[in-house]
């Protein structure tokens, strides 16, 4: 029995017409019709758009994904990517490109991890416009692919409407960066996160019949000092208000800084003091 | 294609009249009379499916010396003309208002039942930016539930009297305080009525009892509204959702448990540094055994909760 509440909804064909705005290398084409079709599984057709000319390795002990299998808010899916190479593997993951195939625009993140900021979990919130595959890509430092899949059931997350903030009182850019209580010294964790309503392009103004345009976070880059730790490209697959939390190694900095910019060319900034600057 | 536009239409009122008397034969659309010239229609406490049509909120009904006024008119256009005709049933008297309490499906699917009557539509301020925004969203997610034949019946009209504040409304002798709600709560355009001459208060969906609170609003924005909403001088209240009618202001102490709780775990959880994922489970637990509905509810109420207070 389907279960459609006030908010949460199922999206399956319509809006798929609808290409939502991706930025520079992120670009990908509408998806062809052929794979539209109910049920179809995209990702053949998907896949050499977003990685031409690549193979795909199994990425089973590279990298795995958490996320619900029944969604419980479309609009708002956790999401955990964890890398899982051994400690002795020779090799790091530099890029992880997150992708949810039955979106409208499906990339939905590139994260740029640096080679020692020791980034081994990244924690985001998305979009899901229908029942999907979500796949995450892992590029090592030996150069070649390695893919993880997770199944999400979950339907409406891309036109669903945006919370309630119109008459928010915290400005949009607003920025919030959080260290969370570590067990491990060597290994801590942190929480960056982007007032902004990261619209996706795909919420219709009835009485214009014109889409709210796309107006979403592009790019962030967290520093630990004067060492660039993590950079996020984001599309509109990233929910409202975007959260991204993630594990690093500390280094002795006192203050981490974020910078970012959204698809308006809004800039935003921030300086935070370390947990324990001392 | 006009006349097969109309046998369409046709078609599709039919399917509609049958999908209502269907449900009606074990249940049929009953009126209860609460106070002198109030009635209320309870729906279902259920989520919205074919089989009931959207008959899933309560419904008011107010008969003056020389007019009436509906509060909320159904989730679809068959439990909107089921109103009509149970108006119809109890007075000759013409409908002169048709009240939504707020933007949600359940509550305005039905308006277009009302349309071409001369009734005038009211609402809060708010509502007709809610529904422009929201409205194509919930046509859309709806059809799958309710069908085709069903949306494709409904229209969504907004309010032309618009509510800033308060204001009153005249039936003849009969005096209904209306008053829109700020800053967001349930929804961020919740209006109540009040029937000043039997103190009887149609809260819509700023009530709920036994059926789970749904928040689309803010969490800390209804709780800001429920210490002003008690102050309303009634004696009974017809919630949103639930199939009895309560007494007031104690009424509001469920709702208010409720959200206190999920406030407070929320709130706890993030000041722990607990992921979103691994929050939301715990999130309201403890009030599993109070209501019904609670797991196609409590989940997104915890993430939405999660996600406001996050930013506090
Ligand atoms: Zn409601």
């Amino acid at each position: 029995m389907p279960t459609i509440d006030h908010a949460a909804g199922f999206g399956r064909t319509g809006r798929r017409a609808v290409l939502g705005a991706l930025s520079g290398t992120l670009l990908i084409a509408p998806r062809m019709r052929a794979a539209m079709a109910a049920d179809a599984d995209p990702w053949p057709a998907l896949a050499p758009q977003i990685f031409p000319d690549r193979a795909l390795e199994d990425g089973t002990n590279v990298l795995t994904i958490d996320a619900p299998y029944r969604a419980e808010d479309a609009a708002v899916v956790p999401v955990t990517l964890h890398t899982t190479l051994a400690a002795d593997d020779p090799r790091q993951v530099r890029k992880i490109t997150l992708v949810i195939d039955a979106n409208p625009s499906p990339v939905a993140a590139v994260f740029t991890l640096e080679p020692h900021a020791g980034i081994d979990s990244i924690a985001t919130r998305v979009r899901v416009d229908d029942y999907t595959n979500v796949h995450a890509v892992a590029e090592l430092s030996d150069g070649k692919l390695y893919m993880a899949t997770r199944y999400v059931k979950a339907a409406g997350g891309c036109s669903a409407p945006a919370l309630k903030q119109t008459a928010d009182a915290i400005p949009v850019g607003t920025l919030r960066f959080r260290e969370l209580q570590a067990t491990d010294p060597a290994q801590r964790e942190a929480q960056v996160m982007v007032r902004h309503p990261n619209y996706s392009g795909m919420q219709m103004d009835q009485l214009t019949r014109l889409y709210i345009p796309a107006d979403f976070v592009e790019k962030l880059r967290i520093w630990q000092g004067d060492q660039l730790l993590l950079t996020v490209e984001g599309g509109i697959s990233i929910s409202e208000n975007p959260s991204f939390r993630f594990s690093f190694k500390p280094n002795e900095a006192k203050t981490f800084r974020v910078d970012g910019s959204d698809s308006d060319g809004k800039h935003f900034s921030g300086s935070f003091p370390a947990q324990d600057a001392a | 294609m006009r006349l097969r536009a109309a046998t369409f239409a046709l078609a599709a009122w039919m399917l509609a009249a049958l999908v209502l008397p269907a449900h009606a034969q074990t249940e049929p659309f009953a009126i209860q009379k609460i106070a002198d010239g109030d009635y209320v229609h309870f729906g279902q406490v259920a989520m919205t499916t074919a089989a009931n049509a959207g008959d899933i909120a309560n419904l008011g009904i107010v008969v003056g010396r020389d007019a009436v006024a509906v509060i909320d008119t159904g989730g679809s256009v068959a439990v909107g003309r089921a109103l009509r005709a149970a108006v119809q049933k109890l007075t000759d008297k013409p409908v002169r208002y048709v009240i939504n309490t707020h933007e949600h499906p359940d509550h305005v699917f039905g308006n277009a039942a009302f349309a071409n009557t001369g009734a005038t539509f009211v609402g809060h301020h708010n509502l007709p930016a809610s529904m422009r925004a929201h409205g194509p969203f919930y046509l859309h997610s709806f059809r799958d539930v309710l069908g085709a034949a069903a949306i494709d019946q409904v229209r969504l009209i907004p309010p032309t009297v618009l509510v800033d504040h308060t204001m009153t409304l005249d039936l003849g002798g009969r005096t209904l305080l209306l008053t829109a709600w700020s800053p967001p709560a349930h929804t961020d355009c919740d209006l109540t009525v009040l029937d000043e001459g039997t103190h009887t208060l149609f809260a819509g969906d700023l009530v709920f009892l036994d059926h789970i609170p749904v928040i689309d609003g803010s969490l800390k924005g209804w709780l800001d509204v429920l210490p002003r909403l008690a102050e309303l001088s009634a004696v009974r209240v017809v919630p949103g959702h639930g199939h009895r009618i309560g007494s007031w202001p104690g009424a509001l102490d469920d709702e208010r448990r409720y959200l206190l709780t999920v406030e407070a775990d929320a709130r706890r959880l993030i000041a722990a540094g607990t992921p979103l994922a691994k929050a939301v489970p715990l999130i309201g637990q403890s009030e599993r055994g109070h209501w019904q509905l609670f797991d196609d509810y409590n989940p997104r109420n915890a993430t939405a909760a999660f996600s406001e207070l996050e930013w506090e």
